[in-house]
């Protein structure tokens, strides 16, 4: 946290014009990340379509969220919000038994002023459910974001550790320890405190990243989120978290006000600098001499060399929507790419510190300029700057990728990389499946000329 | 307060959109919060278009929320006025702003004295219409707009031109196969020795609606957008417009009919030239479209008495019925649409075609209602599509809402004649896989689904231990397999005896280094 930003670091803030997903479509990864949930978004037709259509096909296989659908007679409070709510939840305790109903809170929520956090713990009491509140809205945040409200509400219903005031008292630990554990298991993982990392992953990711924290004997104790609501991890006094995604700022906040954890900052661990410069923040907070990581990041490396080839030189626009950006960013620079902007919806210069100042010296390590980054961008300006730079690749959402292309700007969908499998040293190689796709494509059609298909 | 997983039309301010978006040189700014400009997303992905769709947000956070939007949304349309100059803005309002309750009315006159383009604000309640009625009202209120506004600067040209011409009302973005539909009537048009004078809101220009009244009458292909402006064109203007859709053999006919009825009336006051369409109505019946033959022939004699179910917009799922029934001797055992609103109309087309009509707009209910009725095909939107897989019964998509696959680079046209072809073509094809399947069930063609694999031929002495047993069958299906055989492949070379989660992992990285 104390990582002092050079002055050469700065972030500029734009209008806050610029297309992204609103931050309910958190419920489309994680309805499928915490397999006994149900997610139910309080909303309108609006919410509604949009999940819909941004959901597309698994919308058809009977996704465990709905849409609690407002109409004009809750708006008007001339129906009474409790016992609608309560209808809809003991339809869906019925129907799908979950073992947690996840509200999520929405602009017309919050406009109407709409009591969901005073609601959930009655009708919690009266039906059986854990109902937790979530206020994913698009006043408030932008796409990812949506996870990190979640995460923030589920974090409060962690349980406490089993031994949280005896563990401070190291000898005694140890003690308990040396009896509570198997024998194999001793050998394995250095004796240290709980360590439990928060972001949604897909399950094999997660269990990459146990392992690379394995091979440094740390135990990863616990997830939040873990696979079932009811595996959540025990979070207290002395309990150690590190995030893996960059949008967490809010559930970090959370572990540490709330929680009493101890947050350690570090850079994100996608791509094989970002996963190493991970892992060696986390070693030393449990007095472990990280091994060999030197050598397993250049094989790393090593390997990507075919892309490496593709991409260097090449130059890279984020017009930001997803807060990724940072991360890959950094990533693309030690790629031997040169990134024009960082656009990025909200930076949070704390949570973020180590990865900023990991951008920072990987800049300087490749002898380029610490690229603008941009906060809140406006997408019309972006577009002209674009137009300027005349990037090899701009990252950015469907709205603007197919107007690009037509006035023969490659482009990549920036969404693919939140439902990409980013993290880790295995995963390098897709991210720059993902990023050199378009540039690859682009080759396979250099000779048939006409890049530029719009009129005019 | 309602359950709902999915909907067949979107909110209100998606039909404004659409409507804005499909003249040239309108643009939209909507209202909303951060996240609802999704529908450019839609456009841009599903019509796959080249241009930036003109429609931006004007947008509702925390801080328009504390103290409203005073200065914003004026600001925001005058940048654009300078930006683009478009010839028109269209504030949009969203169902975040209908409880906002700002006067937006008074913004749009504010920014509209200031800018150069005309800025209206869509009369459109979230909570009282849906996409269909709000892109109808939205259309009309353009073209009344500028109409009124040249009827006061009394400009005003109120010869019809001289040869017979129509306007074309309602071809507009993300609509069902409208591209296709268009250039279908703009050739049978050609045929009938009519001229366009117009065709809105696709590509039209709102500069040119003025002129709208030059042509003889209206038609309106498809009646969930453009009957309001075609009422209110009638009622100002005394325009005569046709409301069928030229669906269908049996309809085609008799809209070409009616336009020669139309045509001829208006020519009586000028000259005596008179139209007749029947010898044209004859060949293009019997030659040009191939339904009537295809009909006749005897694949579609094998479907006779074959019940089907039909659900979708109004327009389509009345047509399609009627083409069902007339025209290929299909039973309908259900009909339905879900334009709750134009209910009434609905009913009475298909009276007497069908066994049962349902209205309603909750999936649910209509999937009840195809398990219930067990049909041979059904003929629906996306949502039906999903229903008869999960049933095992074909589906042929003939209305909105739609998918990507719905917007074909081919032509496809559900209109006209060639459209007859199509729809042929969608309906055979749809009972033909259907018995071609049943066919192969009965006398077990199918291949067996188990798939038998082991492609290595040293499978001996590997195992696999509980752990990672378990993290396999976490891979999705499609996968596994082939991070099996890697991984057996990978501890072979390196002579290890015991698969564990780390050699699955090592397998990964081998394979990617
Ligand atoms: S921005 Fe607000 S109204 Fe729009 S979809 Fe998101 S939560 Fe719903």
């Amino acid at each position: 946290m104390s990582v002092k930003i050079d002055e050469t670091l700065t972030v500029e803030c734009e209008t806050g014009n610029y297309h992204t997903f609103c931050p309910i479509s958190c419920v489309s990864w994680l309805y499928q990340k915490i397999e006994d949930s149900f997610f139910l978004v309080v909303g309108t037709k609006t919410c509604g379509y949009f999940l819909q259509n941004a959901l597309g096909v698994m919308i058809f296989a009977e996704p465990r969220y709905a849409m609690a659908e407002l109409e004009e007679g809750d708006i008007s409070a001339q129906l009474n919000d409790y016992e609608g709510l309560k209808k809809l939840c003991i339809r869906i305790r019925k129907d799908r038994d979950p073992s947690v109903i996840i509200w999520i809170g929405t602009c017309t929520t919050e406009i109407i002023k709409m009591d969901l956090e005073g609601m959930a713990p009655k009708l919690e009491w009266e039906i059986g459910i854990p109902i937790l509140v979530a206020r994913a809205n698009g006043l408030d945040y932008a796409f990812t974001q949506g996870e990190d409200t979640v995460l923030a509400a589920m974090a409060h219903r962690c349980p406490e550790p089993e031994f949280s005031v005896r563990e401070r008292k190291e000898t005694i630990q140890n003690f308990l320890t040396f009896h509570s554990r198997k024998k194999e298991e001793l050998g394995e993982y250095a004796n240290h405190p709980s360590l439990v990392l928060f972001g949604s992953l897909p399950f094999n990711v997660a269990s990459q990243l146990n392992l690379e924290l394995k091979r440094q004997s740390i135990k990863v104790s616990g997830w939040l989120p873990a696979q079932k609501y009811t595996d959540l991890p025990s979070l207290g006094d002395g309990v150690y978290v590190c995030g893996v995604h960059p949008f967490l700022s809010r559930t970090a906040t959370t572990l540490i006000r709330r929680e009493k954890c101890q947050l350690i900052g570090a850079p994100f661990p996608i791509g094989p600098d970002g996963t190493r410069a991970w892992i060696e923040k986390i070693c030393p907070v449990f007095g472990v001499e990280p091994q060999g990581l030197e050598e397993r990041e250049k094989r790393i490396w090593e390997g990507l060399k075919d892309y490496l080839d593709l991409v260097h030189g090449k130059s890279v626009f984020f017009m930001g929507d997803n807060l990724l950006e940072v991360s890959l960013a950094r990533f693309l620079i030690r790629c031997g790419m040169i990134v024009h902007e960082i656009g990025i919806p909200y930076m949070d210069k704390r949570y973020q510190a180590a990865e900023l100042s990991l951008l920072q010296d990987t800049c300087k390590k490749m002898c380029v300029p610490i690229p603008r980054i941009v906060e809140k961008p406006d997408n019309s300006n972006q577009i002209r700057r674009i137009r300027e730079l005349q990037p090899d690749l701009a990252i950015t959402g469907m709205a603007h990728a197919n107007p690009l292309e037509a006035r023969g700007i490659s482009t990549k969908w920036s969404v693919e990389f939140t439902f990409a499998q980013i993290h880790g040293f295995a995963n390098a190689r897709d991210v720059l499946e993902l990023v050199t796709r378009p540039l690859r494509r682009q080759k396979n059609l250099e000779d048939l000329g006409r890049t530029t298909l719009v009129r005019k | 307060m309602k359950l709902a997983y999915w909907m067949y039309a979107g909110p209100a301010h998606i039909g404004t959109l659409r409507v804005a978006s499909s003249f040239k040189n309108v643009h939209a700014i909507m209202h909303a919060p951060l996240g609802d400009d999704y529908f450019n997303v839609m456009r841009s992905m599903l019509e796959r278009e080249r241009d930036f769709t003109a429609a931006t947000a004007s947008i509702v956070d925390r801080h328009v929320l504390a103290r409203g939007s005073q200065e914003r949304v004026v600001d925001n349309i005058l940048r654009k006025d300078q930006e683009e100059h478009p010839d028109l803005i269209i504030l949009t309002p969203t169902c975040t702003s209908s409880i906002l309750q700002e006067d937006l009315h008074n913004f749009v006159n504010r920014a509209s004295i200031i800018s150069h383009s005309n800025v209206i604000f869509a009369d459109v309640d979230h909570y009282q219409v849906n996409e269909i009625q709000a892109a109808d009202r939205t259309l009309e209120q353009v073209v009344r707009y500028y109409l009124d506004r040249c009827h006061r600067q009394e400009k005003w040209d109120q010869f019809l031109t001289d040869v017979p011409s129509v306007n074309i009302i309602g071809i507009f973005t993300l609509g069902f196969h409208n591209q296709h539909d268009c250039r279908e009537l703009r050739r049978l048009l050609r045929d009938l020795d009519i001229e366009i004078n117009q065709i809105i809101p696709e590509g039209g220009s709102v500069e040119d609606l003025q002129n709208l009244p030059k042509a003889w009458f209206n038609l309106i292909p498809y009646r969930e957008v453009g009957l309001m402006t075609a009422v209110y064109l009638n009622k100002e203007y005394g325009m005569p417009y046709i409301s069928i859709a030229p669906m269908g053999a049996v309809d085609m006919a008799e809209w070409i009919r009616q336009i020669q009825k139309n045509v001829n009336t208006l020519t009586l006051s000028s000259s005596n030239k008179r139209v007749d369409y029947e010898p044209y109505i004859d060949g293009q019946t019997r030659f040009v479209s191939q339904a009537a033959w295809f009909s006749r022939s005897i694949d579609c004699q094998n479907l006779t008495g074959k019940e089907t179910v039909v659900f979708g917009d109004t327009t389509h799922a009345a047509s399609i019925t009627k083409i069902l029934v007339q025209e290929m001797g299909i039973r309908v055992s259900c009909a339905g649409t879900y334009c709750k609103h134009d209910a009434e109309w609905f009913k009475e087309q298909i009276q007497g075609f069908c066994d049962e009509i349902l209205i309603t707009d909750d999936h649910a209910e209509v999937g009840d209602m195809i398990a219930h009725m067990e049909p041979s095909a059904i003929f629906g939107t996306q949502m039906e599509r999903h229903i008869g897989k999960r049933l095992d019964i074909p589906c042929g998509v003939i209305s909105a809402p739609v998918h990507i696959q719905n917007f074909p680079l081919g032509y496809r046209p559900f209109l006209g004649y060639e459209g007859t072809n199509q729809i042929a073509d969608l309906i055979y094809n749809s009972f033909a896989l259907g018995m071609e399947d049943h066919l192969l069930d009965i006398f077990g063609g199918h291949d067996t689904k188990e798939i038998i694999s082991k492609s290595l031929s040293t499978d001996i002495g590997l195992i696999w231990n509980p752990e990672s047993r378990l993290e396999l069958s976490k891979i999705p299906r499609f996968a596994r397999e082939k991070v099996e055989r890697n991984t057996e492949k990978f501890a072979r070379q390196k002579g290890i005896e015991t698969i564990t989660v780390e050699v699955m992992y090592a397998a990964k990285e081998a394979l990617n280094t």
